[in-house]
């Protein structure tokens, strides 16, 4: 009886008692070095003027960090972006095709979507390299149908930076649209036939809007770390395709600017929040939450 | 109501099928045939039951009429056309499906003007229409709603009313009370029976309940390993069923076996010589099985067949005891009514059975039934 009601009264604090590993973690690794990081972007000083950084109310940081690299911001997004989008068309069909017609294939021909996750992200980059290389057998067909000017080349462009990233961040949409794809109810594609939709609109009416959450979820999960990539531009770009990853990297490990890195990738953060805050309004929390 | 015209006059009615099966046969594969070789006629504003066990072929045929299968061999026809070559989409045929298939992220109101949106209707019509039907089942009012907060018996009811407003030629029901409570269904029956003919739109309602079969529908088909084993209404199927599992499926019944001997008698095998009509009958000879349903046995001598016995259960239910009597023919049940105190037979006394010849009917004897 005791030992019940001492159960009974500890319930209520169950909760809070399993939130608490999770949240000193969030606190330890989130929240202590993010606080750091805001410090950090308000710091001055810089290694001409020797080495110590001290806190300033430097705000001024913001500001140059926009106005000396607007290009770099704007590009990590259009990239991103494109890169989401081209992502989205490519691994639709694909995940829809398993989901309904992969049958006993299905798990087959999902570890071929996640195979290539096998081999290091630096790796799979390096090897775009020698796909796209300017003698390269991709870039001779695309000159021969005049996709590409004579003489031209892919790589060392955005175009060679967003395949790239579009490639890497592929299985991050696919997964997740096959699953909302997949726990479709196929009797209800039935029943809009049933109820005089040709195929097409069944699928316009019914499976697409039920495929939304997983949507969402592969959108979110390839543009949020899309955004803050480097890797991609700095072995498929060249300098007038970087985004601000590669400068938040060269300011953090080249030029030991904590400062200005901290205030940039403060800025990231903040505008990719803003997008997703706008994209979960438009779409609706309900299709973020399944 | 203004969901569908009063019913056709009857002469159009017994002229006019709404659906017409030839030689409809469905194989999956190379070994399973779900529908073998059925060939049946639905007549306009009736309500058809398919009734048959699990696995019988009920749904596939519903399936091949929704045109959600294609047929191995054979015919439909919807008002006379021949439908293979039209998608479901362009059928003249809704259907309510046994998990109702509601679309859970449209509202009520959407859900049910699906079907007229396709078709083109708009603004007040729409809603008028889509109103009226949510009325004919009882739910106007929750058009707002979304399908995961109704109940099961009322998304059963939405369910109905999205095909409904739609004014098929023909409804298909497949199994669609099969996931209600007893008390629901047995509401429901009556519900759907009262829609039905309100609406007088053809029904052709899936079920494995042969109750179920028994109180809503005017004929019923009885399919056992997709072919058909009987048509008829209710009545002639319980009264006369011309297969033992026809008379197995429907009730209980006593089937003994015999040689027909004279084109209106049977002799058992003790040597009882029992009499039947002689169109039940109908000319056979050599080895046959009779049948005669509990109810139909009186104890006691009397005018017609008899047949004694030695009590070996009893069972009282309430309003009848049920007795098994261990006959020199073979088993035998039979109910008698508890219309008096005092009334109970004790196991192992002898009792006398008599039954009316026309009680009587003929079924061939047949391997592997019931
Ligand atoms: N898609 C299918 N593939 C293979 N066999 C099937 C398929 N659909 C139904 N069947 C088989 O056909 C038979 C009839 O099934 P069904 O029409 O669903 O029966 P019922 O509705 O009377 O229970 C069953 O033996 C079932 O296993
Ligand atoms: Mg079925």
């Amino acid at each position: 009886m005791g030992v019940f009601r001492l159960f009974h009264r500890h319930q209520g604090a169950t909760p809070y008692l399993l939130l608490t590993p999770g949240l000193l973690w969030l606190g330890l690794f989130f929240l202590a070095p993010l606080g750091f990081l805001i410090y950090q972007s308000l710091e001055s000083g810089s290694i001409v003027a020797g080495f110590g950084f001290h806190f300033s109310w430097q705000w001024s940081n913001y500001w140059d960090a926009l106005k000396g690299y607007t290009g770099e911001f704007e590009r990590s997004f259009e990239y991103a972006g494109l890169a989401t989008i081209i992502a989205l068309v490519v691994s639709y069909p694909v995940a829809y095709w398993i989901a309904f017609r992969g049958g006993r294939w299905k798990n087959l021909l999902l570890l071929f979507i996640v195979a290539p996750f096998f081999v290091t992200y630096l790796i799979r980059t390096l090897a775009w390299q020698t796909i796209l290389a300017d003698h390269g057998v991709v870039v001779r067909i695309l000159i021969d149908l005049h996709l590409v000017a004579h003489g031209g080349r892919v790589l060392a462009t955005g175009t060679a930076v967003i395949a790239g990233i579009t490639y890497n961040f592929l299985p991050f949409m696919a997964l997740p649209v096959y699953v909302s794809l997949e726990q479709i109810d196929q009797t209800l594609v039935e029943a809009a036939e049933d109820l005089y939709a040709n195929k097409w609109l069944a699928f316009l009416r019914v499976t697409f809007p039920l495929s939304l959450p997983g949507v969402v979820a592969g959108t979110l999960l390839t543009f949020i770390p899309a955004a803050g990539d480097f890797i991609n531009a700095t072995l498929l770009g060249s300098p007038t395709s970087h985004m601000i990853g590669n400068v938040i990297n060269s300011k953090f490990n080249g030029t030991i600017d904590y400062p200005s890195a901290a205030a940039m990738s403060f800025i990231l953060m903040a505008v990719i929040l803003g997008l997703v805050l706008l994209y979960a309004r438009a779409v609706g929390t309900e299709k973020l939450t399944g | 109501m203004t969901v569908e015209a009063a019913h056709p006059p009857p002469a159009v009615a017994a002229a006019e099928y709404d659906i017409r099966l030839i030689g409809l046969t469905k194989r999956f594969g190379d070994d399973v045939v779900a529908v073998d070789d059925i060939s049946l006629d639905i007549d306009r504003g009736h309500f058809f039951a398919l009734l048959g066990p699990s696995g019988c072929g009920k749904t596939t045929t519903l399936r091949m009429i929704g045109g959600f299968e294609e047929p191995t061999e054979g015919r439909i026809e919807l008002g006379g056309v021949d439908v293979a070559p039209l998608p479901p989409y362009k059928r003249d045929v809704n259907t309510v499906f046994q998990s109702y298939a509601l679309f859970p992220h449209l509202s009520i109101f959407e859900n049910v003007a699906f079907g007229l949106r396709r078709r083109g209707v708009k603004g007040s019509q729409l809603r008028t229409r889509v109103i009226e039907s949510l009325e004919l089942v009882g739910l106007a009012g929750l058009e707002k709603r979304k399908p995961r907060q109704l109940s099961g018996g009322q998304q059963q009811r939405i369910a109905l009313a999205r095909a409904l407003v739609n004014r098929p030629r023909v409804l298909l029901l497949d199994e669609p009370l099969g996931a209600l409570d007893l008390k629901l269904r047995k509401e429901m029956q009556l519900e759907l029976k009262r829609i039905q003919h309100e609406v007088g739109i053809t029904f052709v309602h899936v079920t494995h309940d042969q109750e179920e079969a028994m109180t809503m529908a005017d004929r019923i088909v009885i399919m056992n390993g997709g072919h058909i084993e009987q048509l008829g209404t209710p009545t002639e199927l319980y009264e006369s069923p011309r297969t033992a599992f026809v008379a197995g499926f429907l009730g209980v019944s006593n089937l003994l076996e015999g040689t027909a001997v004279a084109e209106d008698r049977v002799k058992l095998a003790d040597g009882t010589e029992v009499r039947c009509p002689r169109e039940v009958l109908g000319g056979r000879s050599g080895t046959v099985q009779i049948g005669v349903r509990p109810e139909k046995l009186r104890i006691g001598e009397g005018a017609g067949n008899t047949l004694s016995g030695t009590v070996t259960e009893s069972a009282y239910i309430g309003v009848s005891t049920q007795y098994i009597l261990d006959t020199p023919a073979g088993p035998v049940t039979v109910y008698m009514q508890n219309d008096r105190p005092g009334g109970q037979v004790a196991t192992g006394e002898r009792l006398t059975l008599s039954w009316s010849p026309e009680s009587t009917f003929v079924v061939d004897t047949q391997e592997g039934t019931q």
